[in-house]
C-alpha cells in the first residue's frame, strides 16, 4: 500500500514548493522596495535642491521664477495653484458626489441603479487627457460667454471638470459607507413616521459620516495630484491665484512643464521638480493617511 | 480481519487558543474495522478526527498534546511529515468537496501530488471502481464534478482519498449533507471498504453508528465545555449493555 | 396610582410641509445624480462630433505631422502597444505573486501589515510621482546624468507596472480569497503541501478574478500620459521603436500634443485620437466583463 508513489518526485516537490515561497515574498516586498524608491529619489535629488535654494525661502516665497531671470523659488504660487483648482473640484464634485450617493442608495430602484452604477464607473475611467481637452475646447469657451473675462487657460474650467472626474470617487465610497449602516437604524426612524428625506439626512448620512469624510479627503488627495487635465486646460503661469478666471499653474502641471522642456539633468532646474514633487507627495500623504485615521478613529461600531 | 491496532492514542489534547476543546483522550483503534464516533454537538468529535491526520495543524491557534502513534510511531513528533501523514490518512469531509474540476482531474491530483509515475488511467479507474461509483460515470470522466448528483459528489470525493491507497480513511459525518438513498449507499460502501482500510467516521446518527460500524466511541462534553471520551467497546455492547450510565442515557436519548 | 396626563406640549407633524421639502430633495437629488451621467453624454457627443471627421484608416496608419491632414496615430499607437504589453509582463507576475504571498503564506503580524498599508498608500500616490521616481532610477542613474535605461520603452514599463502593482495585487487578493476554504482542505487532506495546494487549486480558481483585474490595471496604464511624459519627455515621434531600448510615446501623449496647438484642425485630431483610446478602453472592459459573468455563473453549480 501507499508504494506507488515516488520518494524522490516528492524530494523534488518540496524543493520546488520552498524556492516558490521565498520568490513571492521577494514579490511581495517590490512594494516596500517602491515606497522606498520614492522617498529616495525626493529625498536625495531634493537635497540637491536644498542645497541651493534655502527651505524657508522655498516654502514661503511667493514667485516661482525657477527658469527666467530672476529667478525666485518660491514654491507657493503652484502650491496656491493646485489649491485653487482642487478647492473649485471639492465644490462641485463634494455636495453633487454626496447626493448622487444619497440617492443610489436610498432612494433609486434596484433597476435603476444596475443603469447609473455602471455609468458612473465608466466616467472614473475616462482617461485624465480627455477631461483635459473638454475641459479646453467645450467648458472654456461655453463660460467664456457667460463670464467675459474668461481667459483661454483658466483655474474655472480645469476645477469644473477635475470635479466632473472625481465624481465616481466621491459617490462610491460615500455610498459604500451608506450601504454598511444597518437597515434597523432606518427602519427604526421610520417606524417613527420619518420621511425619507429625513432618514437620509438626519440618520444615515450622520451615522455613515466617518466614512463619507474619508471619501471626501481621498478625493481631493486625487484632485491635488492630477496632472493632465490641469497642463491641458489650468495654464503655465504659475501665481498667486485667488481669481479662477485667470490662468494658474499646479505643482503637477510645472513637473510636466520642465520634463519637457530642456534644462540639464542634475542642474538646478531639473531639482525644483523634485523639491516640488517632495511638497506634492506629502501633501498627498498626509491626506491620505488623515482619511485613514478618521475612518479607524471614528467609525461608527455596528 | 487483522487484530493489530493501527492507532494508539495517549493523553490527547486539543487546545484552541487557551481553550479546551479535547480532553485527555487514550484510545486504540483496531486495523481494519470501522470505528465510529458518537456524541452531542460540540463534544469534539470532529477536532480529535481532525488529530488523527494533523489536519489541525492548518487551524490559526490550535494546538494538539499528547500523542497518536500511527504503527508505532508519533505522528506529532517533530520529524514527522504533515503532508506524509496525510497521504497515508486519508479524509472526506461533511459537505462533499471536489474540485471545480474534471471527475478525472480530482481522482488525479492527489496522485500528481505525491510523484504517481504510473498508469493514471487505471489508477482513476481503479479508485471509482472501489468506490461504487464507476459504472455511472465511466462514459462522462471529463465533465465537471458539479454535474454529479450531492451523494455522487461524495463518492467521488471518497474515491479521491482511494486514488492515494491510504491505510486509514477518516470519515466527518460523510451522509449527513445527503439525502437518505444516498446515505445508504455511503454506508454500503463502508462496509465494502473496511476489509481493505481502516475506517474511522464521525456522526450524531446513532443507527448509523449501530449499523455501519464494529467499535464506538461515545464522546461527551463536561461544564467547561472540553470534549472528552466516556466510552470506548465493541458497537453490539454500547448500544445494549453500555457500562457507563452517560453513555445508556444518550443512547436511550434521555438526552442528546 | 398614577393618572395619566398628557405631556405638556403637543406634537405637530407638520406633514404637508415635510412632504413638500421631501419631494423638492428628491429632485435635487436626482439631478446631482444626472450632473454625472449628462456631463459623459455631452463629452462623449462633443468628441464624436469632432472626431469623426478625422477618422479614417489613413489616420491610423500615418505619423504626426505638421500637417493636420497628414497627421496620424501610428507611432503612438504601436507605442501604446509595446508598453501595455511589456508593462503587463512585468507588474502581473509580480503583483500575483505579492498577493499569493499575502493571502496563503505571511503571518499576521506587523510585517505583514506594513506591506498592506503600504500597498494601499502606493495606491494612492499621484502619477507623477512615479514619473518621477522612474526619471531617477530607471532612466539615469541616482543623483547622476548618466543614462541607466535611458527614456526608452524599458523605463517606461517598469514606471507603469509600479504605478499599476496596486491594483493588480488589490484584486488578486480578492480572487485568491474568495476561493473556498473547503477547496483547500480537500487538497491539504490528501496529502499536498501548501504550494501544491495553491499551484492546484487556488490558483486554477482564482485565474478569472485574477485576468479581469489586470484587465483593469491596464486600463488605468493605458491611458496614463503623466509618468510617461516624465520618462520619455518626447511629445512628437515620427518613427516606431523596433525594440524595448529605443524611445517612444503613447497615445494619451498624443493627443495632448494636439490638444495643446492652437489651429482648430489639431482639436479635431485630439478628437479622433480620444475616440480610437476610448475604443481601445471600451473593448478591454467588455473583455473583462464578460469573463466576469462567464465565470461567476460557472462556479455558481
Amino acid at each position: 500500500m501507499a508504494q506507488i508513489l515516488d520518494s524522490r518526485r516528492k524530494f523534488w516537490i518540496r524543493v520546488e514548493g520552498s524556492i516558490v515561497k521565498w520568490l513571492f515574498m521577494a514579490c511581495a516586498s517590490v512594494s516596500i522596495l517602491t515606497t522606498i524608491g520614492i522617498l529616495v529619489t525626493l529625498l536625495y535629488q531634493g537635497y540637491g535642491f536644498f542645497n541651493e535654494v534655502s527651505p524657508w525661502e522655498f516654502l514661503t516665497g511667493t514667485r516661482w521664477t525657477p527658469i527666467l531671470k530672476p529667478r525666485s523659488y518660491g514654491v507657493l504660487p503652484l502650491v496656491s495653484g493646485t489649491l485653487l483648482v482642487t478647492v473649485i473640484a471639492a465644490m462641485v464634485a463634494l455636495p453633487v458626489g454626496l447626493m448622487t450617493a444619497i440617492f443610489l442608495s436610498e432612494y433609486a430602484a434596484d433597476n435603476v441603479r444596475r443603469i447609473i452604477k455602471p455609468i458612473l464607473e465608466i466616467l472614473a475611467g475616462i482617461p485624465t487627457v480627455v477631461y483635459g481637452y473638454f475641459a479646453l475646447t467645450f467648458v472654456t469657451p461655453l463660460l467664456q460667454n457667460i463670464f467675459n473675462d474668461l481667459l483661454v487657460f483658466n483655474a474655472l474650467s480645469a476645477g469644473i471638470v477635475m470635479g466632473v472626474m472625481i465624481i465616481p470617487m466621491v459617490s462610491s465610497l460615500s455610498e459604500d459607507a451608506m450601504i454598511s449602516v444597518p437597515r434597523n437604524l432606518r427602519e427604526a426612524a421610520y417606524a417613527l413616521g420619518a420621511t425619507r428625506y429625513e432618514v437620509s439626512l438626519r440618520v444615515v448620512v450622520p451615522a455613515a459620516l466617518s466614512g463619507i469624510i474619508a471619501a471626501f479627503i481621498i478625493a481631493i488627495s486625487r484632485a491635488i495630484g492630477e496632472t493632465m487635465l490641469v497642463t491641458i486646460a489650468a495654464g503655465a503661469t504659475p501665481r498667486m491665484a485667488l481669481n479662477p478666471l485667470e490662468g494658474v499653474q499646479t505643482m503637477t502641471a510645472y513637473i510636466v512643464q520642465l520634463s519637457l522642456g530642456e534644462a540639464p539633468v542634475g542642474s538646478l532646474e531639473y531639482n525644483t521638480i523634485f523639491a516640488v514633487g517632495l511638497v506634492l507627495f506629502c501633501m498627498t500623504l498626509l491626506m491620505n493617511l488623515l482619511g485613514f485615521w478618521i475612518v479607524r478613529r471614528f467609525r461608527e461600531a455596528y | 480481519m487483522g487484530n493489530s491496532t493501527v492507532f494508539n492514542v495517549r493523553g490527547l489534547n486539543v487546545y484552541y487558543g487557551d481553550f479546551l476543546a479535547v480532553k485527555d483522550v487514550d484510545m486504540d483503534i483496531k486495523k481494519e474495522s470501522v470505528t465510529a464516533l458518537i456524541g452531542p454537538s460540540g463534544c469534539g468529535k470532529s477536532t480529535y478526527l481532525r488529530c488523527l491526520n494533523r489536519m489541525n495543524d492548518l487551524i490559526i491557534g490550535a494546538s494538539v498534546k499528547g500523542q497518536v502513534s500511527f504503527e508505532n510511531r508519533n505522528i506529532y513528533d517533530s520529524n514527522v511529515d504533515a503532508t506524509e501523514v496525510r497521504s497515508r490518512i486519508g479524509m472526506v469531509f461533511q459537505k462533499p468537496n471536489p474540485f471545480p474540476k474534471s471527475i478525472y482531474r480530482n481522482i488525479a491530483f492527489g496522485l500528481k501530488v505525491n510523484g504517481f509515475t504510473g498508469d493514471m488511467d487505471e489508477a482513476v479507474e481503479r479508485s471509482l471502481k472501489q468506490a461504487a461509483l464507476w459504472d455511472e460515470v465511466k462514459d462522462r470522466l471529463n465533465d465537471s464534478a458539479f454535474a454529479l448528483s450531492g451523494g455522487q459528489q461524495q463518492r467521488l470525493c471518497i474515491a479521491r482519498a482511494l486514488a492515494i491507497q491510504p491505510e486509514v480513511i477518516l470519515m466527518d459525518e460523510p451522509a449527513s449533507a445527503l439525502d437518505p438513498i444516498a446515505t445508504l449507499a455511503i454506508e454500503d460502501l463502508v462496509r465494502e471498504l473496511k476489509v481493505n482500510y481502516t475506517i474511522v467516521i464521525v456522526t450524531h446518527n446513532m443507527q448509523q453508528a449501530a449499523r455501519v460500524s464494529d467499535e464506538t466511541a461515545f464522546f461527551m462534553v463536561d461544564k467547561d465545555r472540553s470534549g472528552y471520551l466516556v466510552e470506548h467497546d465493541d458497537t453490539q455492547k454500547i448500544f445494549t449493555n453500555p457500562t457507563n450510565q452517560r453513555t445508556e442515557e444518550y443512547i436511550t436519548g434521555r438526552f442528546s | 396610582m398614577n393618572e395619566y396626563k398628557p405631556v405638556a406640549g403637543s406634537v405637530s407633524p407638520n406633514r404637508k410641509r415635510r412632504k413638500i421639502i421631501g419631494t423638492s430633495v428628491y429632485f435635487v437629488f436626482l439631478i446631482s445624480t444626472l450632473v454625472g451621467i449628462v456631463s459623459l453624454g455631452v463629452l462623449i457627443f462633443d468628441v464624436l462630433d469632432k472626431g469623426i471627421p478625422w477618422l479614417n484608416w489613413q489616420f491610423l496608419t500615418d505619423y504626426p505631422s505638421r500637417k493636420p491632414e497628414e497627421a496620424g496615430l501610428y507611432s503612438a499607437l504601436i507605442g501604446t502597444i509595446w508598453l501595455m504589453f511589456m508593462t503587463a509582463l512585468l507588474t502581473v507576475p509580480i503583483g500575483v505573486g505579492a498577493a499569493i504571498y499575502l493571502e496563503e503564506y505571511a503571518p499576521r503580524n506587523f510585517f505583514t501589515k506594513v506591506i498592506e498599508i503600504n500597498v494601499s498608500n502606493l495606491a494612492g500616490v499621484p502619477s507623477i510621482v512615479y514619473g518621477l521616481l522612474g526619471m531617477s532610477l530607471f532612466v539615469y542613474y541616482l543623483g547622476s546624468s548618466e543614462q541607466f535605461l535611458g527614456r526608452t520603452l524599458l523605463a517606461g514599463a517598469l514606471t507603469l507596472a509600479l504605478l499599476v502593482l496596486p491594483i493588480v495585487i488589490m484584486a488578486s487578493r480578492e480572487a485568491i480569497r474568495a476561493v473556498p476554504d473547503s477547496y483547500r482542505q480537500g487538497a491539504y487532506a490528501m496529502g499536498a503541501d501548501k504550494w501544491q495546494v495553491i499551484k492546484g487549486v487556488v490558483l486554477p480558481s482564482a485565474l478569472p478574478g485574477i485576468l479581469t483585474g489586470t484587465i483593469l490595471a491596464m486600463s488605468r496604464a493605458i491611458g496614463e500620459a503623466a509618468p510617461v511624459i516624465a520618462i520619455s519627455a518626447l511629445v512628437y515621434m515620427t518613427f516606431i521603436p523596433a525594440h524595448p531600448m529605443e524611445r517612444f510615446t503613447v497615445l494619451p501623449i498624443q493627443i495632448y500634443n494636439w490638444v495643446a496647438r492652437p489651429q482648430e484642425e489639431f482639436r479635431g485630431l485630439a478628437a479622433a485620437g480620444i475616440i480610437v483610446l476610448l475604443a481601445i478602453l471600451l473593448t478591454m472592459n467588455a473583455i473583462a466583463v464578460v469573463l466576469r459573468n462567464k465565470y461567476q455563473t460557472r462556479s455558481e453549480e
